[in-house]
């Protein structure tokens, strides 16, 4: 078998990149397998900070779901490092969501890590994502089709007015375009975890589909090795011929099973990936292990697009969200707690009339977690929780709304229940203020001249 | 061969959000021969996950047979987007449990 990728380098014309991390900020990066991945001759070290399985409050809300401290510890590692060895530093999607704020956090936390440790000058770029709701209203006006991805329909004007924080989704060209302006460390704002890696590879001069295809397997860090283990470093390298990538961590290998696996991760579809630009087609490729713990991919394809499309993400807030908890023990209680519920939620409308909140129960114990998708619903357990959440306008209207939801089970008039003092069971006897309830309004894409059109990019010194 | 659980036959069996709209199960398999048998035997078809998940075929948006990976793959059009106020999975990773107790035949 051949010599690890880790110690040598597998060809003349490679490009090797160390992933510490698949979503910076979310836990801190392990020091470990990054400090051998630093030593491992990377030509550049890259991370994605962004996701959206947060939910869509973060972007609403314009917030980070990731500490401060998580994220100054991951790019302080980083850029000593990178500064150390004369490598560029890449982080896409800054701060979850990828808004400008965050962006700025990002280069402000850059420049503050750059005092304290007295590094040498170096340029740092970085470029905007978000998109003023009233940009899009107009292409809308002119009749402009906003399409609607997986199954939803093309935005209206009503769904638009209804979202708080718009970003758009980048390609590799602004990061292209700030490694061309000299950047040394470049900071994105929402951007496709793959068009991170790719944009280096691109700009060096490999194959569009290879260096796609690079992106998608490293963006993720050490979830394409195993055993399962997270934030921990990978090192990738692509050639003119194929893609591989290594495990840092000495416990982890990266198999054929552990590499083809992660390129099903969080996907619909295991064979295509859309970036703005066209599609990556996974369909071919080939998998082999290339040394103990190296796989070796080749084989993918890349059809560049015919229109450009850019891909929008928007969310917007519902209202102020309050929650309750109770718990139920009575078996015949427990067998009608529909009834109970809708007891409740008619107390609410007498109270508070028809519409203007929103309540929500979740049973757990019968389909808390699954809901509709449960097959066992029908057999709740032999106690229940039941989590009340009331959206309203106003903290004032939430609080109300849920205390009377949750409250009013209490109360719940069962013809034959035994229990006559209580039809539930509190541990705590009142309702918690929770976060602001958001929603994902806008999953959809836009037609775009040109890539980089949306997407401003800053080039600044840095450094003493 | 007797009948077995998935719990048993798979390498990995998981739930876990693909965008904001849909959810996806992966199940993993350690060798060709068992992925096969699983295959054959149906219990993870289009028509045997509407049956399980109780939905209709419509939220089912892909259904594939991953050779490289040996995995079968499905993926489930959510009815709410994730993290909406009500929606109790915000990462969509609870959602297989159903899956463990389906029985394969020898």
């Amino acid at each position: 078998m051949s010599i690890s990728i880790q110690h040598r380098r597998s060809a003349n014309q490679t490009l090797r990149i160390v992933c510490p991390n698949g979503h910076l900020g979310f836990a801190p990066l392990k020091t470990g397998s990054f400090r051998i991945g630093l030593g491992s001759d990377p030509d550049l070290i890259c991370a994605d900070s962004g996701s959206c399985d947060i939910g869509p409050g973060p972007l609403g809300g314009d917030i980070s779901s990731s500490p401060i401290a998580w994220q100054t510890h991951d790019l302080e590692q980083m850029l000593l490092g990178a500064r150390r060895l004369g490598v560029p530093m890449i982080i896409g999607s800054a701060g979850d969501t990828g808004t400008d704020s965050r962006v700025d956090l990002f280069v402000r936390i850059i420049q503050e890590l750059v005092c304290r440790h007295q590094l040498p000058k170096f340029r740092i770029g970085w470029f905007y994502s978000e998109q003023a709701q009233s940009a899009i209203a107009a292409r809308m006006q002119t009749g402009e089709t906003i399409a609607g991805l997986d199954g939803r329909p093309n935005l209206d004007a009503e769904t638009l007015s209804a979202t708080d924080r718009i970003v758009a989704v980048a390609g590799v060209h602004p990061f292209i375009a700030l490694l061309e302006a000299g950047a040394d460390v470049i900071i994105g704002g929402r951007s496709s975890d793959c068009a991170i890696f790719a944009a280096p590879a691109i700009r060096a001069g490999f194959p569009d589909a290879l260096a796609y295809y690079y992106g998608k397997i490293l963006e993720c860090a050490s979830f394409c090795a195993e055993p399962y283990a997270g934030k921990e470093s990978v090192l990738g390298e692509i050639t003119a011929e194929d893609v591989k990538v290594t495990a840092l961590l000495p416990a982890q290998r990266c198999t054929v099973a552990s590499v083809a696996g992660h390129a099903m991760y969080e996907r619909s579809n295991p064979f295509y990936e859309h970036v703005l630009g066209g599609t990556l087609d996974m369909s071919e490729c080939v998998y082999e292990q290339y040394d103990e713990r190296t796989c070796r991919v080749t084989g993918p394809r890349f059809l560049p697009a015919g229109e450009l499309r850019v891909k929008l993400e928007g969310a917007g807030k519902v209202g102020e969200r309050y929650i309750g908890m109770a718990g139920v023990r009575d078996p015949y209680t427990i067998a009608h707690i529909d009834q109970v519920i809708q007891w409740a939620r008619d107390q609410a409308r007498e109270q508070h009339g028809e519409g203007g909140y929103e309540l929500h129960y979740t049973v757990y114990g019968r389909d808390g977690v699954m809901g509709e998708l449960e097959p066992m619903r029908d057999r709740p357990g032999h106690e229940l929780c039941v989590m009340v959440q009331a959206i309203a306008p106003t903290k004032h209207l939430a609080e109300e709304v849920c205390m009377t939801g949750l409250r009013q089970m209490f109360y719940a008039r069962l013809p034959q229940v035994k229990g006559t003092a209580g039809g539930v069971a509190f541990a705590v006897d009142e309702v918690l203020p929770a976060s602001p309830a958001y929603r994902w309004t806008i999953n959809h894409t836009m037609q775009v001249d040109d890539p980089l059109a949306l997407f401003p990019t800053h080039v600044t010194d840095a450094g003493v | 061969m007797a009948t077995e659980r998935l719990f048993g036959l798979a390498k990995t069996i998981r739930s876990k959000n693909a965008g904001v709209d849909q959810i996806t199960f992966d199940v993993v398999f350690r060798d060709r021969a068992t992925y096969e048998r699983v295959l054959r035997s149906k219990v993870l078809s289009k028509e045997a996950v509407c049956r399980i998940f109780r939905i209709a075929p419509e939220r089912i948006t892909d259904h594939v047979e991953f050779d490289p990976a040996l995995a079968i793959k499905f993926t489930i059009r959510r009815l709410a987007p994730s993290g909406s106020p009500g929606d109790a999975d915000m990462f969509g990773s609870q959602q297989y449990g159903p899956l463990l107790d389906v029985e394969v035949p020898g």
